[in-house]
């Protein structure tokens, strides 16, 4: 116990001594946060959309005045006028504008005589956020405009009413979660699996390796260390990352224990299924190398930027065995909807699970000699 | 009685060597790094292990040490099998590896305490061995530096502090002074020899330094290819070594008759060309070819541009069982040679 403890102590004094490791594990997904979290967490502002009217009648009016109130409330577009269909389609293509309304000719007497009025809308959707964009405001407006003016006094269409259970979530927010884990996986892969092989290269393990230290103990001594220090990797940015995007759960006693639980599992998770892989390395360009592909594997079909069930099966089946998966499920139900040690019961099940078995499987590999 | 103390009770018979290696074999697939080595290493002794580059000195280190499992023989150090009971030879045996391996972040003290800690020594005990030992290599007054402030030659002595922690009965050193200046390789050998007379230590030391081991060890194995070449203390090495001294003679003009002719003066045992015009010559009387060298030059109107007559060295003894071949040359022999272009 004594000799684990020694191990974990050097392992963390050196941790403390030279902050890089918690400074590198935390800038990708601090830079991630930051970046994407605005980036892609924004609505679609200012987009050009040409008004091709042919028809100038009073219900072409109505939709150019929609057009306008849409321009100076939510913003979405902005109105061009424009006098050729072509061209309007041209400056489409070539980007000058995002989108063209073509109101044809006779557009108000067809509306008059209810005879199926149509309403052109051309959209570059090579640009899959801006077309869907201008799509669902026009949508709307459309559909604002076909409600009848005085209501009946039986409503005999149906009616879908939401009820969102929770406050807006900001994609900041919904970032968070997959940065955490990140943060977590980073200090693994730096303190558990690069520095863990530079130390076996430069024969720091022939040292221990020549004193009384049991392999359990060496084994769990760097495991603890590597845990601890992905811990404190994953607090920081669960404090530092709630405040930048504005969750207060930090300042929750029972949510800040859950979360704290649900670290630890993932640190041990993650450090077991690092330990297990570089076990029997020696090369310290492997785990580098492993880095970035590791990162695409397992990062991205947890779930963290993507939802999971839009995945193909096989990338699926990635995600099921993926320890990342079940941390950014606990952590975006802790920090998004305040589910409680029972919604995340699942989850901890699963990493504690994976971390203690990785670590079973690693200890009989590691070896006792050269 | 426990397996360790049966271990024990089985060696002591009779006087039982410090370590005692018998016909210890290692095997890598089909390439043999040791091939049956036989030595023994008394107690208080210091045994130096030479040999050229990949001659299996460290493999041989690494396998006393129980860092490297034995493929056959036996190897015992302190009275305990290596291969039966690894842990309790752990235990007597401090090993000073050919790397620095000291923690730069951590102080001095700092990487003798988690050592201490490795071997189990209690707090205060390891208090009073933090402290003894960096008296012993007189790094007191840094004990609270960063390692990575300390010089190549403190970093060494903090590595032996390091493998003395514990108060172990036997320390192998695998290249000690490798990478230090002349004036750090005195101290630290006038260390290693204070330790022995303080401690009663028994050293195992491996070097590629001839002065070092002819001025440390009290016996010397050579091993070359895997195999022990040659045992014994420097003195008897040497006198094991065809020819007492060795003359060196500069000719100003080189002739393709030199070594012939220097073969041929009485008591000559070997020549050796160094370059060109300039002679290495072991000879059983170095005064009595000196005066042949000199005649003969005269004789034949050549100019001596310098002469000296020295005793035998370890190089001598070294060159002599290992040839003057490089081992690196070895591996050459593989390398991958560009092939010709077309038309070139």
């Amino acid at each position: 116990m004594n000799r684990m403890l020694a191990i974990f102590e050097r392992e963390m004094r050196k941790f403390f001594r030279s902050p890089v490791l918690m400074i590198m594990s935390m800038m990708l997904p601090l830079v991630q946060l930051i970046i994407l979290g605005n980036a892609y967490g924004g609505k679609i502002r200012g987009a050009k959309v040409a008004i091709v009217d042919y028809d100038h009648g009073p219900q072409a009016v109505k939709i150019r005045e929609a057009c306008d109130a849409v321009a100076v409330n939510i913003a979405t577009f902005t109105t061009v006028n424009y006098t050729d269909e072509l061209l309007a389609r041209n400056d489409v293509r070539t980007g000058k504008i995002d989108g063209a309304i073509i109101i044809p000719a006779q557009y108000s007497r067809r509306v008059y005589a209810q005879d199926a009025p149509k309403l052109g809308l051309v959209v570059d959707n090579s640009d899959q956020f801006t077309s869907s964009s201008i799509e669902s405001e026009i949508q709307s407006l459309v559909t604002a405009l076909n409600a009848p003016v005085i209501e009946p006094r039986v409503i005999t269409s149906i009616a879908l009413q939401f009820v969102e259970l929770y406050p807006y979530v900001s994609y900041m927010k919904f970032l968070l979660a997959g940065s955490v884990s990140l943060a977590m996986y980073i200090s693994v892969m730096i303190g558990g699996g690069m520095l863990y092989i530079d130390d076996k290269a430069r024969g720091v393990h022939e040292g221990y390796l020549v004193t009384p230290i049991t392999k359990l103990e060496l084994v769990m001594g760097l495991n603890l260390a590597g845990a601890v220090k992905a811990v404190l990797s994953g607090i920081c940015l669960t404090v530092i990352g709630s405040l930048m995007a504005g969750l207060g759960t930090i300042f929750h006693p029972m949510q800040l224990l859950e979360l704290l639980t649900l670290i630890v599992g993932t640190s041990i998770a993650f450090n077991g299924m690092m330990f297990l892989m570089m076990v029997r390395v020696d090369d310290p360009l492997v785990p580098r190398a492993m880095f970035g592909v590791l990162n695409t594997l397992l990062f991205f079909p947890s779930g963290a930027v993507y939802p999971v069930s839009a995945f193909p099966k096989w990338l699926q089946a990635i995600a099921v065995v993926d320890p990342f998966t079940y941390c950014i499920h606990g952590l975006k139900a802790i920090l998004l909807k305040d589910g409680g040690f029972v919604s995340i019961q699942g989850d901890l099940l699963f990493l504690f699970t994976f971390g203690i078995g990785t670590l079973l499987i690693a200890t009989p590999l590691f070896k006792r000699t050269l | 009685m426990t397996n360790t103390a049966t271990n024990r009770a089985a060696t002591q018979a009779g006087p039982v060597p410090a370590i005692a290696v018998e016909n210890i074999v290692k095997r890598y697939g089909a390439f043999e790094a040791v091939k049956g080595v036989s030595f023994s290493v008394a107690d208080g002794e210091i045994f130096g292990l030479l040999g050229p580059n990949g001659a299996g000195k460290s493999t041989l280190i690494r396998m006393m040490t129980t860092l490297v499992p034995i493929t056959g023989g036996r190897a015992m150090v302190g009275g305990y099998n290596v291969a039966d009971n690894p842990d309790a030879v752990r235990r007597i045996i401090g090993v000073i590896p050919q790397a620095l391996t000291s923690d730069q972040d951590l102080t001095v003290e700092e990487n003798l305490s988690i050592y201490a800690k490795l071997y189990g020594v209690g707090k205060v005990q390891r208090e009073k061995n933090i402290l003894e030992v960096l008296e012993a290599v007189d790094l007191v007054k840094w004990r609270g530096a960063q390692t990575k402030t300390l010089s190549g030659g403190m970093r060494r002595r903090l590595e032996i502090a390091r493998g003395l922690v514990h108060d172990p009965k036997i320390f192998f050193l695998d290249e000690p002074t490798t990478g230090l200046d002349p004036v750090s390789r005195i101290a630290v050998w006038e260390m290693l020899d204070n330790l022995r007379k303080t401690r009663s230590l028994t050293m195992l030391i491996t070097t590629h330094y001839m002065e070092e081991a002819d001025k440390l060890c009290d016996r010397i194995a050579i091993v070359d290819h895997g195999k022990l070449v040659a045992l014994g203390t420097p003195l008897e090495l040497k006198q094991s070594v065809p020819g007492a001294n060795v003359v060196e003679v500069h000719f100003d003009r080189e002739t393709d008759k030199w070594k012939e002719r220097l073969e041929g003066l009485e008591g000559v045992t070997s020549v050796q060309a160094e370059s060109a015009g300039f002679y290495r010559v072991l000879t059983s009387s170095g005064s009595k070819t000196t005066m042949q060298l000199v005649e003969l030059a005269t004789k034949l109107g050549e100019t001596l541009t310098s002469l000296s007559v020295q005793n035998t060295t370890l190089d001598d003894v070294f060159v002599h069982y290992t040839g003057r071949q490089l081992r690196d040359e070895q591996v050459k022999a593989f390398a991958f040679v560009m092939p010709e272009r077309p038309g070139a």
